[in-house]
């Protein structure tokens, strides 16, 4: 981005700063960078620090890999979980959107990815040995595949189901079908193929 | 569809192989979102029909339809990396704009085939040899590159930088070129003289498979000049283990 010289240094680096950000562009960054400059000291500062504590105190779950800031993280410590089913999920973010559903009790495992052939990420890049290592126990009844509903989450869960199957433990796939307030007229036909298969009695 | 890109929250840049606009590039917006219309229309390996609406730099796509989804494909790794293989081939053998019927139909055909029984190692390899042809870097398998002889009907040597296949007086004695067995230049040569419903009549041994395809990954690095990310997931998940033994091996050759 270009950085006129009537802008004072410290501004201007704020300014690239908050461009790097995904969704920011030039004149948010620079509407963000005013704000600050105008807004007290102590709202810069706490800014400041809790983008710091964010990078310094968060670590990965050394059980599922989730983002946390306490090791194990909250959902691997509660005892009402059950250690029986593992839900293995593409990001931190898909955690949030299956909590929501207050649906699941069991517990999950973050890959930090996913297979992508065509950007050459294997599986050694994501979080896959420290998934098998979960599952030596015998303690694992199922694991539930979560990852998305696209090509490169259906690889990564056939390839990870290949891994699995031989060590005797369930592997289930989240069931794929129409959205809700969605329109059957525009369902693709491998979703309405899918929808139709997986169908339910009312 | 060859590959989607992810752009900002919930919009991928596409890129399409067209049948008469060649490399296409542009934008799906939303298909992120579950209640997408687009979404499902526009995974890679699709064959649809899209309408693309003129943009400022990029096109947008404002409707698409599935033609085939191609969804035995779909449900085997092997047939998976081998889709995504070809499709990364022609996204980087091609310039956007530029138009190739008979390589849009090549990847359309290869892509059915790949949804079909058959093996997945011969519909690629049918797949990089036409590809070749297609392109114009025809590998020459009817005479020594250099002398212009015919073939003596023994092992021969398999040239990229030559563009085919160099008789051993031709060949100088401790180069690295790779050798080629009779029988894999035979089946090379059927490959590139017969058509699909021959060539897949034919049985190949696995050794012979991982000869014919090292020599034809070596041709296609050679010319594309670049090491392609699919043919590591390939490998991985291997043609159901048979053939993916001699891609292993082979590598060393081109380091990465």
């Amino acid at each position: 981005m270009n950085n006129p010289v009537t802008t004072a240094a410290p501004v201007g680096r704020l300014i690239q700063e908050f461009h790097k950000l995904p969704g920011i562009g030039p004149k948010s960054a620079q509407r963000l960078t005013y704000y600050l400059l105008r807004a007290p000291v102590e709202e810069a500062r706490s800014l400041a620090q809790a983008i710091l504590d964010m990078k310094e105190r968060v670590v990965l779950c050394s059980i599922c890999q989730n983002v946390t800031d306490s090791d194990p993280c909250l959902i691997c410590r509660r005892g009402d979980r059950d250690g029986g089913q593992i839900c293995v999920v593409e990001e931190p973010l898909d955690i949030l959107a299956l909590e929501r559903t207050g649906e699941y009790k069991g517990r999950y495992h973050v890959l930090h990815g996913v297979i992508s052939p065509l950007s050459g990420i294997g599986p050694e890049a994501l979080k896959v040995k420290e998934l098998l290592a979960r599952l030596r126990d015998g303690l694992v009844r199922e694991v539930i595949m979560a990852t998305n509903p696209n090509l490169e989450g259906e690889a990564t869960a056939m390839y990870l189901q290949r891994l699995i199957a031989p060590l005797g433990i369930k592997v289930t796939r989240l069931a794929r079908g129409l959205p809700v307030g969605g329109d059957l007229e525009y369902a693709d036909e491998m979703t309405l193929a899918r929808a139709l298969q997986g169908r339910q009695e009312v | 569809m060859l590959r989607g890109i992810l752009l900002g929250e919930a919009d991928r840049i596409l890129t399409l192989y067209s049948p008469w606009r060649g490399k296409v590039r542009a934008v799906a917006r939303g298909v992120r979102r579950p209640t997408s219309r687009l979404g499902g229309h526009v995974e890679p390996l699709i064959h649809g029909s899209y309408l693309l609406a003129r943009g400022q730099e990029l096109d947008v796509v404002t409707q698409g339809e599935t033609i085939h989804s191609f969804p035995r494909l779909r449900d085997d790794l092997g047939s998976i990396g081998g889709g995504l293989y070809a499709a990364e081939l022609i996204y980087h053998s091609t310039s956007e704009g530029v138009e190739n019927y008979p390589l849009f139909r090549l990847l359309l055909d290869t892509l059915m085939r790949l949804d079909g029984e058959g093996s997945v190692e011969l519909a690629l390899r049918y797949f990089e040899l036409h590809l070749l042809g297609h392109l114009g870097y025809r590998p020459q398998l009817g005479r020594c590159v250099a002398c212009q002889g015919a073939l003596p009907p023994t092992v021969n040597f398999f040239t990229a930088s030559g563009g085919g296949v160099l008789c051993p007086s031709c060949h100088p004695p401790e180069s690295s070129v790779r050798r080629l067995s009779l029988n894999a230049l035979k089946t090379l040569r059927f490959f590139q003289e017969k058509d699909w419903a021959q060539a897949s009549r034919l049985k190949v041994s696995p050794p012979l498979m991982a000869e014919i395809k090292g020599a034809l990954r070596e041709f296609i690095l050679y010319h594309l000049e670049r090491e392609l990310k699919s043919t590591l997931f390939m490998d991985l998940v291997g043609g159901h283990g048979s053939a993916a033994s001699g891609a292993t091996v082979l590598r060393p050759a081109h380091g990465r």
